[in-house]
């Protein structure tokens, strides 16, 4: 394509930007919402840490601010820059797997300025690369394109799995499976590819580290060893149901604040938010959480193309397969792993990206049928 | 845009994804309802378990004070740092060098403390610390180091006292003497309050008092301490005087059994730890027996005169000095004191005259004379370990014994139980038990005539007079009575020919006895060994002192002891040792 063709398109995007766009006012609530209880419960988790609860509330600044610049941009241009969006967070994960760090695995790249996980932006690139992908082909897809997709979803998938983050890496391929079964896979292809990844899982086992496989453990029998591996899953069942129906008040849970929980403001938030709000207050999250993910789904369903479709969808099943997991999680009901709790839990890459997402999400919005 | 004819099929895709949304929401509040609700009660019991902690509250021991209210044994508040180890090792390796050097101790025995307990909660770093040394550790703010507030005993009165108070452990338990026989008096009751505490042990809150913590009760002592140091003193100088390898003073008061002063050498200080007590830590005075030679002798002629078969003025010959007894034994006396009536024998403290007595009365009313007075018996004191002493039964005595037991061998007696004897002499013929506790007075038993008590009241004083073994006993403006004894010592391999044991068992002021006191020296090595010499010295000191601090009144006229050379004085104060007819 002609450079003066590409700086038109660009001009005629940024100029379109600058028109009156309709906001998905509910869905825009409920996330301001769901940003107000995150800086609630860090305030308590953290032991009323000030510094934290302005670095969160920085962050939900910035990604709101994303978030109003994303809806803004329309589908059609975002499309477009999916590629290129795809091979950065690819070249990011390079970068990680080249020279990252964290406790344990290499899940962080530091640029100087700003400290963040790649594959959490990988979670919005993969997506949006297949929603490309699938965007002007035959649905249901062939079996070239649907053995590309496998690809395109295999590539990131691996470089994850290495730093080692399996979890992740599992969850960055379901958000990718997400946009193939929305593109109309054949039922039977997908049984095929559950009885191989069935098939699969011992040789998937003989790769795990030896932690992964203390988790797995851990998980089907956390009594065996409370006091170390299986500590984290008693204490936080212990801090969820002490929470009872109304829980002990804000700050006054005793599990989170007498520090028994591990990970009390990142991946085990939702055991703070249960033993302090009680069952009402998890009622009312998932509440929130479910009218989230059935509004991003009401947009796809009404979305203009097949690009917006596939990534609202994606989007939605992405976002709520995290509560699942890290409410299963906190809940003693699936092995412990580093997934935060979608908009909730202290931490910046997670959040900010999110927020990006939901921009996007908000933009097919806007540009709806 | 194509896809439009395949929109059903996404439509299809979309309801069931709305219906595993649907369905996994209402799986994840339903498993809420489970663990919030229906478990509610258990996990907030486990919650419970995890944050309070029932904690004791330590109570504060009673002080030990003698009869005036002199403190004996106080406690203090200490402090005491402990760790929990995994949090120290995790949080504060590092400082383990720093930690090592305030609690001045080598690093090495601190990294080892800790690695055996690594797996457990709890480790005491240093024990009963003062507690600005304690802070000054805290200040340091090292992860892990925790205070407790426990309590050390202190013994102002030391050595004079150790015996009788006894020492607790580094938990505050009576572990010797009356801190043992006196422990739940003593102990209190600890208290237990609720408190918070965070997953280090850090105590964030008390929560409730579930029960105060109860003090011990103060324990008031018979013991006069004044009395106790006089005594302590005199003791100590004899055994310095003399050379002895141990000695013992009991002082009585006669007509409540209170025991008002009761040492022992060799001593320990009970401030010290408890490295090097060894030896000196029993109190000989309940626990030591000996063979109690002529001090016994009184109880001798109260059986005979007892029994009718002599009175008083019975006069025994004692010539020549020596008599055969069966077996082929012969007893001797120091030189042959011819012809002596019943006083006269234990004046000159006679084997002979002893034998020939009991010889006239059956083995029983000697053995019934003997535990009437408490010997064989514990006295009742409630001493821990208080021993009984040794008085076989007669009924399985060889017939050499009763005239053996008569001049004191094959028989084994306390200082505390001659001394309650003597008091028992001195009560009308009155024995009780002996007491420890201010006010605690035993009810009491006639075991003889008073009349005959008041007989041998007088011969006692006799031994004290112009040619008795026992001047030296004597004390200015009060009437003294008293008998000495100087035996062999038993050791192993049977009885030692330079090894003895001198004692003296006495009463004052005689008109209306008040103090009983018995004085055992065991070893003398300094020459004089005959319990006129030796032990009677120390009594006559004590008792002077003893009666002046208790304002006794005098019953005497000043008396002065005619001066004697040295060699008169072991003349008058020659008693035979006598030999010891058992094996």
């Amino acid at each position: 394509m002609k450079l003066e063709v590409r700086l038109s398109r660009l001009g005629s995007t940024l100029w379109r930007m600058l028109a009156p766009t309709r906001v998905d006012v509910p869905l825009l609530l409920a996330l301001g919402l769901l940003a107000a209880l995150s800086l609630a419960v860090v305030w308590s988790a953290s032991g009323q840490d000030t510094d934290m609860l302005m670095r969160q509330a920085m962050r939900f600044g910035l990604g709101f601010t994303l978030l109003a610049i994303a809806m803004r941009i329309p589908p059609g241009a975002w499309r477009r820059w999916t590629p290129w969006f795809y091979s950065a967070c690819m070249l990011l994960l390079v970068a990680v797997a080249a020279l990252g760090e964290g406790k344990g695995a290499q899940r962080w790249l530091d640029l100087g300025f700003v400290r963040f996980q790649p594959s959490e932006l990988m979670k919005l690139g993969l997506p949006m690369m297949l929603a490309w992908h699938f965007h002007d082909r035959v649905l249901p897809p062939s079996l070239p394109a649907f053995l590309v997709a496998l690809a395109w979803i295999a590539a990131p998938a691996a470089l994850i799995a290495i730093q080692p983050d399996l979890g992740t890496s599992i969850l960055v391929s379901a958000s990718g499976l997400f946009v193939v079964f929305l593109a109309g896979l054949r039922w039977s292809w997908i049984v095929a590819l559950g009885v191989t990844g069935l098939a699969s899982s011992p040789l998937v086992w003989h790769f795990m580290h030896d932690y992964q496989k203390q988790r797995v453990l851990n998980f089907l029998d956390p009594e065996a060893d409370p006091l170390k591996s299986g500590w984290q899953t008693i204490q936080s069942k212990i801090a969820v149901g002490s929470g009872g129906l109304e829980g002990k008040g804000w700050s006054q849970g005793t599990q989170s604040q007498l520090e028994f929980l591990p990970e009390r403001h990142t991946d085990f938030v939702l055991a703070v938010y249960s033993e302090e709000f009680g069952w009402i207050g998890v009622a009312v999250l998932m509440l929130l959480y479910a009218f989230v993910v059935g509004r991003t789904l009401w947009i796809a369903a009404n979305a203009r193309d097949t690009f917006g479709r596939l990534v609202a969808g994606s989007f939605a099943l992405t976002f709520f397969i995290y509560v699942l997991v890290n409410s299963a999680m906190v809940t003693g009901m699936m092995p412990v792993k580093g997934v935060p709790l979608p908009l909730i839990s202290y931490g910046g890459t997670s959040a900010v990206s999110l927020l990006l997402a939901f921009g996007i999400v908000m933009a097919i919005h806007a540009h709806r049928r | 845009m194509k896809p439009r004819a395949r929109q059903p099929n996404y439509r299809i895709r979309l309801y069931v994804v709305a219906m595993f949304l649907v369905l996994a929401t209402t799986g994840l509040v339903g498993k809420a309802v489970a663990v919030q609700i229906l478990g509610k009660e258990f996990y907030q019991r486990e919650g419970d378990a995890r944050h309070l902690r029932d904690i004791k509250i330590t109570a504060l021991r009673g002080m030990i004070v003698d009869r005036n209210g002199e403190p004996l044994a106080v406690s203090t508040p200490v402090d005491s740092l402990w760790a929990h180890p995994g949090e120290l090792l995790a949080e504060g390796s590092e400082r383990l060098p720093e930690l090592a050097g305030a609690l001045d101790i080598s690093l090495e025995v601190l990294t080892q403390r800790l690695a055996q307990r690594a797996d457990k909660e709890f480790v005491f770093l240093k024990r009963h610390m003062n507690p600005a040394d304690a802070d000054e550790v805290l200040a340091l703010e090292i992860p892990g180091v925790h205070k407790q507030r426990e309590f050390r005993r202190y013994y102002p009165a030391g050595e004079a006292l150790a015996h009788i108070i006894g020492y607790t452990d580094i938990d505050d338990r009576g572990q010797e003497g009356l801190e043992l026989a006196f422990e739940d008096w003593l102990a209190g009751k600890p208290g237990v309050k609720r408190v918070v505490q965070d997953r280090r042990g850090q105590r964030i809150a008390d929560v409730e008092l579930i029960r105060a913590a109860e003090p011990g009760k103060t324990l008031e002592l018979s013991v006069d301490r004044r009395i106790q140091y006089l005594a302590y003193r005199e003791l100590k100088a004899a055994m310095l005087e003399h050379r002895a390898s141990s000695g013992t003073v009991v002082v009585i008061d006669v007509p409540t059994g209170e025991i008002l002063a009761m040492v022992n050498q060799p001593s320990y200080n009970p401030n010290a730890r408890a490295r090097e007590r060894g030896e000196a830590v029993r109190n000989r005075a309940a626990t030591d027996v000996f063979e109690p030679g002529s001090v016994i002798k009184t109880f001798t002629v109260a059986a005979a005169l007892e029994s009718g078969a002599v009175t008083p003025q019975t006069v025994i010959d004692t010539t020549p000095g020596q008599i055969q007894v069966s077996g082929g034994y012969t007893i001797k006396d120091i030189h042959s004191y011819g012809r002596l009536d019943i006083g006269g024998i234990l004046t000159k403290s006679s084997n002979v005259g002893a034998i020939k007595l009991a010889q006239q009365i059956s083995d029983e009313q000697l053995y019934d004379m003997y535990r009437r007075f408490g010997f064989g018996a514990a006295t009742g004191s409630g001493f821990p370990g208080e021993s009984h002493g040794v008085l076989p039964d007669y009924r399985r005595w060889r017939p050499v014994e009763k005239l053996s037991i008569s001049y004191g061998y094959g028989l084994s007696v306390t200082a505390l139980q001659l001394a309650n004897a003597y008091a028992a002499l001195g009560n009308g013929g009155r024995l009780r038990q002996p007491t420890f506790v201010k006010g605690g007075a035993n009810p009491d038993d006639a075991i003889i005539d008073p009349a005959l008590a008041g007989t041998l009241l007088g011969m006692l004083e006799n031994i004290v007079g112009p040619g008795g073994t026992a001047g030296r006993a004597s004390v200015p403006y009060y009437r003294v009575g008293g008998k000495t004894g100087t035996s062999r010592r038993a050791g192993g391999g049977g009885y030692q020919q330079s090894r003895y044991i001198s004692a003296f068992g006495g009463l004052a002021p005689t008109s209306a006895p008040r103090l009983a006191c018995v004085v055992v020296i065991h070893e003398p090595q300094a020459g004089a060994y005959f319990g006129g010499l030796v032990a009677a010295p120390v009594f006559g000191r004590v008792m002077g002192g003893a009666l002046r601090l208790l304002d006794v009144p005098p019953d005497s006229p000043l008396v002065v002891r005619a001066a004697m050379t040295a060699e008169e004085e072991i003349a008058a104060a020659a008693e035979s040792v006598g030999e010891p007819v058992l094996p």
